[in-house]
């Protein structure tokens, strides 16, 4: 395989122009942040064109590729000088980047417009869609850029963005909190890859992604290894890995909207894509490569326990993410065979992710933005559409045959399977658990009785926001097995990231494929046991340990307190100390070193001129003296 | 009694100093004839229009004749490309101050009151402020020209104090806490003096070895005089005391703190930015062009300098208050960045580099700082500016925008990547590595990180705290303030993320390094 | 070193008057005790009290000295001028226009601010 070496330049057509994309919508970001009131009345209308024009563009620019021959759809376009004999910032459009570009700017125009909805009552509406389009632009300069310097300027306006999204609605404190928490987080991620960055200019002299790439076969196997590992760190902040999964949950603050785009669809995956991007470096780190499998794994674990035990829909809904999250991860860990199925999956959860996000939004508004689902109960004839299109999500996120997860997440598996049978069993035992909590979800919210708060009178959310539910639902029925099949998607990406040396032949009938699909079944009776056909209480029973376990997020938070923040806080503390302490023995440290003794210099800090002064002549004196001795030597 | 030629004068190349100079003496006039309600009317269009003349003619100069290549008035003074350059800022600079200056609200109305005394109520009650600021504020701009320009220690010393006397002046005119700004007004004074006397006195030495004051002249003397180095050692030493005043490098940094919390803002600003630029000016003269061949003593004890004033202006911001005290501390750790950069010399095309990064440092810098003033400027509380950094607490909430473009300003002061202030550092200290001076970047990262860390403070500080009560009001900015803020920052994200332009234009000043 | 000799020489030869003038006054000099001999100095002018927490005092002897010093240098500028303005020619006439010109200006300011007035 070779991947990555050859980038053919692009002039003219769509290609040519691909920077559109992250300029219309960064556009669109400036008129509605600057322009204030004045763009009140259509301002989400704009945002909405900037970020449809944006997806049509990408369409173009994807027919465009699509009618190249295969050897060559590796198209870089050049932009100009970002970093004087350092960094050429262009755009790289090849199967990868298009297949992401077209999910950000398709999916994430369908949130644009279910915001209309959504947010109509805010009166800050327009700042919210102003944040989106940043977050749109900053995320396609995460993909389209050549280079891990543009990538990295994605990387942080990404974090920006969903900062700012997080912490919306900033008069809520737990919001406020969420956004930093989410920020602070990442932070441990982008210190990561930013050294990553580093040590890939030091050793390969480039950031661009064709000469790194070119010349990794001849780089030492340990320098590959460390680049992988810190590469591997910033994808676990962006995309919420173990062990950095803690802030996935807290950013459900956010408004519904938000936390559909960045924390199902687009933004969480970033750290998939740099992974794959990166697939000539994690290629030759056989050590790097195995890590990222036991991150996926073990975070594919933890997000589905976490889901099982949360009463709030979003949070139940973000463990969800995290955990599929952790499959695309370990795909991306298999190799070529690996990528084809993470992007496939990515996509694919895109899709019925959204899909449910949006769909827990539209119950949400029903029911006065209520989130705990020991409050619903038997929505299903009061919200027909919301139902109908959850309802399909959650029958492709839990693999139900012949829908988009099915495919996806199946392909994973066996590859997984084919790699190594413990880390394909976990990914099965994974997918069972997953088909516990969805299950739950949906008979929690949809079946059983009524236990609404008093004032709750739910009714079904208005066209525009049911339209994009009903496009993403087809979305979640179709998209996996077009895909999957015939191995289209696989064929399409390897100018991209390569081929595997023998194509996969999907099976209907493989023994972990059964294997999954019963204990998905096994998940779903046990889940209607519990819930669909017995009481549910209002109230939250105590739980046994292991609930307990779950609900407490595994303890993430805790870990991250012990671990962390107490050591944090000790140096803070320290820093403090040093403060008070320190500083005033440093000044006088220094007195002493030019030459006075400390009482004089301290005597500087109370502001007479007669004491400024003495210690002018002072350092007079000590330069003098230090040159007449330096010239004297 | 013969001999005595006129001497030539090559008044096309110095028609910017000339202009700002003449502007500044027919200013005077107007205070003199002008009836006092017509003053203000007269001078702000024909400050504004004298400064930005003076930068159309730079660049007309720079279009039509190129850099030039030699000294002019008998090689008194230096047009060459740096001089341009560095005049080129200073006009930009002082243009934004001058807009800063507009501003009613900032200088008193009488000077000569004694504060709380019923004489300045009345004097207040009368409304306008002191209109001499406009023509001390031009003499102050010319100063710092002439003394970036000067290619001759006495003219230098000329352009010293034409530039620093109207600044003491003008820091006694805060029309708010009166008498932290007369304080601050007489200790730039004395403390000025002294170091004036010290830079007086270091010439006398020099002169008495090399018997020239010309720099290039006392260049060529190096080599030449023999018996005589303590001379030239102690000449150097207290030259460079009356330079390290100026810019603030430590331990001659104590006035900054006092002084620039005490004047009137935009006067801060001006000093902050213009002097700055204009100081070092002077300090590459000295030290490249008069002391060049003797850097292998000088430098060391640069070093010294260049480390100490990093730490301590890094360190003692820490526990600062005030907005205003805390930004002189961080002018005191940029300084001593710059200062890395003036170290860091070599060959020509390392000197050439070091030049260029050092340009391009003060623009940014500079251009930063006047933008940071201007809000400063405009957040207030019943006694004017809130100074105290807990009457910043909370402004995020009440004004995001301009707490924002706050924030984004001491990142950039930070050399956070995006905003002109990383280009800047990453410039200056790239130059430092390739000069030698590896050791002296680390100090300078370290300091950084430390500085980073009382920037970022204040930002926690503005977004996430409970805003108080009574807190500070924004001030609704005049257009000029407003101006300066916009203009301020657009430039640091445009030398943020488009820094080649300018590269090159510094590139282009520093390729023919100082003429001599 | 040599070089140095004349300021060593200087140097003790005015230490010493100051010392031999300080020693000398109260051996020799008579004693006669009044008010006016322990005042403060103040130009021959009644010395001004100094009010309860500071307070304003008349600048009036400084203008003038100022005043005077601006114009003193004006003469000393003059002077050499005076001397080689036959070989200096047109240039140095009009560059000493200039410079008096401007010594003007600061006069017509002082002059109209009311600077000249004594009171």
């Amino acid at each position: 395989m070779e991947p990555a070496e050859k980038i053919i330049q692009h002039a003219g057509g769509v290609i040519g122009v691909s920077w559109l994309m992250i300029a219309l919508p960064l556009l669109g970001a400036a008129i509605l942040l600057l322009g204030g009131r004045r763009t009140d009345r259509w301002g989400h209308l704009l945002g909405v064109a900037m970020s449809l024009a944006s997806f049509v563009v990408a369409v173009l620019a994807f027919v465009e590729l699509i009618g190249l021959p295969e050897a060559q759809r590796r198209r870089g376009v050049e932009l100009f000088q970002f970093i004087p004999g350092m960094v050429d910032m262009g755009v790289l459009i090849d199967p990868l980047s298009i297949s992401f570009a077209l999910l950000i700017t398709g999916v994430g125009s369908l949130i644009h417009i279910y915001s209309i909805g959504y947010m109509s009552h805010d009166p800050a509406r327009r700042r919210f869609f102003a944040y989106l389009n940043l977050f749109v632009a900053a995320m396609l300069l995460l993909v389209l850029a050549d280079n891990y310097v543009g990538l990295y300027v994605g990387w942080e306006g990404v974090g920006l963005a969903s900062y700012l999204l997080i912490g919306f609605w900033q008069q809520k404190p737990s919001a406020a909190t969420a956004a930093q928490k989410a920020f602070i987080v990442n932070r441990v991620g982008d210190f990561g890859l930013a050294i990553g960055i580093f040590v890939i200019w030091t050793t390969f002299g480039s950031v661009a992604y064709g000469p790194v790439f070119g010349a990794a076969g001849g780089a030492d196997q340990g320098v590959l290894t460390v680049i992988g590992l810190l590469l591997l760190l910033g994808a676990c902040g962006k995309s919420a890995q173990v062990p950095l999964q803690s802030w996935l949950l807290d950013a459900m603050e956010g408004p519904t909207p938000v936390s559909a785009l960045i924390h199902a669809a687009t933004m969480v995956t970033a750290g998939v894509y740099l992974v794959v991007r990166s697939g000539a470096i994690f290629e030759l780190a056989p050590t790097a490569q195995l890590v990222v499998t036991i991150v996926g794994v073990v975070t594919l674990l933890a997000g589905a326990i976490i889901g099982t035990a949360k009463d709030d829909i979003k949070k139940g809904l973000a463990g969800s993410t995290m955990s599929q999250i952790g499959y695309m991860m370990l795909a991306a860990g298999l190799g070529p065979a690996g990528y084809a199925f993470a992007i496939a999956h990515l996509i694919t959860h895109g899709f019925f992710k959204a899909n449910l996000f949006l769909g827990a939004g539209s119950i949400m508004h029903a029911m006065n933005d209520e989130v705990d689902m020991r409050k619903y109960g038997g929505l299903r004839k009061f919200l027909p559409v919301t139902f109908a299109t959850f309802f399909i999500g959650y029958l492709a996120i839990i693999g139900f045959p012949l829908l988009s997860g099915y495919f996806t997440k199946d392909g994973i598996i066996e590859t997984a399977m084919h790699h190594s049978a413990i880390l394909g069993w976990l990914a099965v035992v994974g997918a069972g658990i997953t088909g516990f909590y969805m299950s739950r979800m949906v008979f929690m919210t949809f079946f059983g009785e009524k236990r609404w708060a008093d004032d709750a009178h739910p009714h079904e959310s208005p066209a525009v926001m049911t339209w994009p539910l009903i496009i993403l639902s087809v979305g979640s029925i179709f998209l996996g097995g077009y895909l999957i099949l015939g191995n289209t998607f696989m064929q399409f990406l390897a100018p991209a990231v390569g081929r595997p040396a023998e194509l996969p032949v999907f099976h209907f009938f493989s023994v972990p494929g059964l294997a999954t699909l019963a204990l998905v079944a096994v998940g779903a009776a046990f889940a209607w046991m519990k819930y669909g056909r017995a009481q549910v209480p209002v109230v939250a029973p105590r739980g046994s340990f292991l609930t307990t376990f779950a609900r407490r997020d595994l303890y993430g938070d805790a870990i991250n307190e012990s671990l962390f923040m107490r050591p944090g806080q000790w140096a803070t503390r320290f820093a403090v100390f040093f403060d008070n302490r320190g500083i005033d023995g440093l000044v006088n440290g220094l007195a002493a070193m030019i030459g006075g003794t400390s009482g004089r210099l301290r005597r500087i800090q109370t502001g007479f001129a007669r004491s400024y002064a003495l210690s002018i002549l002072f350092g007079a004196a000590v330069v003098a003296g230090a040159l007449l001795l330096v010239g004297n030597l | 009694m013969n001999g005595i030629q006129p001497p030539t004068i090559e008044y096309g190349q110095l028609m910017p100093l000339l202009l700002v100079f003449g502007a500044a003496i027919v200013g005077v006039l107007i205070e003199a004839f002008a009836p006092r309600y017509l003053r203000k009317a007269i001078h702000v269009p024909l400050t504004m229009l004298t400064l930005l003349g003076a930068f159309g003619l730079v660049i007309v100069q720079v279009l039509r004749d190129g850099v030039p290549t030699a000294a002019v008035a008998m090689g008194a003074i230096a047009v060459d490309g740096p001089s341009l350059f560095i005049w080129g800022v200073i006009l930009v600079l002082s243009v934004v101050s001058v807009l800063l200056i507009n501003d009613d609200d900032n200088f008193v109305a009488s000077a000569a009151a004694v504060p709380g005394s019923p004489d300045e109520e009345e004097a207040i009650a009368r409304g306008g402020a002191h209109t001499e600021v406009y023509p001390l504020a031009l003499f102050a701009i010319g100063g710092m020209m002439l003394f970036a320009a000067s290619n001759d220690l006495l003219i230098m010393f000329v352009g010293l104090e034409v530039m620093s006397l109207p600044l003491y002046l003008l820091c006694g005119l805060a029309r708010r806490r009166r008498l932290l700004s007369q304080e601050s007004s007489v200790k730039y004074f004395l403390l000025g003096a002294f170091s004036s006397a010290f830079f007086l006195y270091g010439m006398a030495m020099i002169y008495g070895y090399a018997g020239t004051v010309d720099l290039g002249g006392i260049n060529d003397a190096l080599g030449r005089v023999g018996g005589q180095d303590t001379l030239l050692y102690l000449g150097t030493a207290l030259l460079g005391v009356g330079l390290f005043f100026k810019i603030g490098a430590a331990p001659f940094q104590a006035w900054k703190p006092d002084v620039y919390q005490g004047a009137p803002t935009p006067i801060t600003a001006l000093m902050a930015s213009g002097t700055l630029v204009a100081a070092f000016g002077a300090v590459l003269r000295v030290f490249w062009v008069a002391l060049g061949n003797l850097d292998w003593d000088w430098r060391p004890v640069m070093w010294g300098i260049a480390i100490l004033t990093m730490i301590v202006g890094a360190i003692l911001a820490i526990t600062q208050t005030d907005i205003k005290r805390m930004l002189a501390y961080s002018s005191i750790a940029h300084a001593g960045f710059l200062l890395t950069g003036v170290i860091a010399t070599g060959e020509a095309t390392q000197n050439a580099n070091s030049l260029s990064a050092l340009l391009f440092y003060l623009l940014a810098y500079g251009i930063t700082t006047v933008g940071a003033f201007a809000v400063v400027t405009m957040v207030r509380d019943a006694g004017g500016e809130a100074g105290h950094l807990s009457r910043w607490a909370g402004l995020g909430k009440r004004s995001p925008a301009l707490a924002g473009i706050f924030a984004f300003f001491l990142l950039a002061f930070a050399g956070i990547p995006l905003t002109s202030g990383f280009f800047g550092k990453y410039a200056v200290f790239a130059a430092a590595v390739a000069g030698g001076a590896l050791p002296l970047v680390v100090v300078g990262v370290v300091s950084s990180a430390i500085a980073a860390f009382f920037y970022v403070r204040v930002i926690v500080l503005m977004f996430f705290s409970e805003p108080a009560a009574d807190g500070p009001t924004i001030a609704v900015p005049s257009a000029g303030t407003a101006a300066v803020v916009a203009l301020a920052a657009a430039a640091t994200v445009v030398l943020g993320v488009y820094p080649q332009p300018v590269f090159d234009l510094a590139d282009a000043a520093a390729s023919s390094l100082f003429v001599r | 070193m040599e070089l140095y000799v004349p300021i060593l020489v200087l140097a003790v030869l005015a230490a010493g008057f100051a010392v031999f003038s300080v020693a000398i006054a109260p051996i020799t000099g008579p004693r006669r005790w009044n008010r006016a001999k322990l005042d403060a100095y103040e130009c021959g002018i009644e010395p001004t009290p100094q009010p309860v927490g500071g307070g304003r005092f008349p600048l009036k002897y400084m203008i003038t000295a100022m005043l005077f010093i601006v114009f003193d240098i004006e003469i000393i500028f003059l002077y050499p001028w005076a001397v080689a303005f036959d070989q200096l020619g047109v240039f140095g006439l009009v560059e000493m226009v200039l410079f008096i010109v401007t010594v003007l200006v600061a006069y017509a300011y002082v002059w109209r601010r009311k600077g000249l007035d004594w009171d």
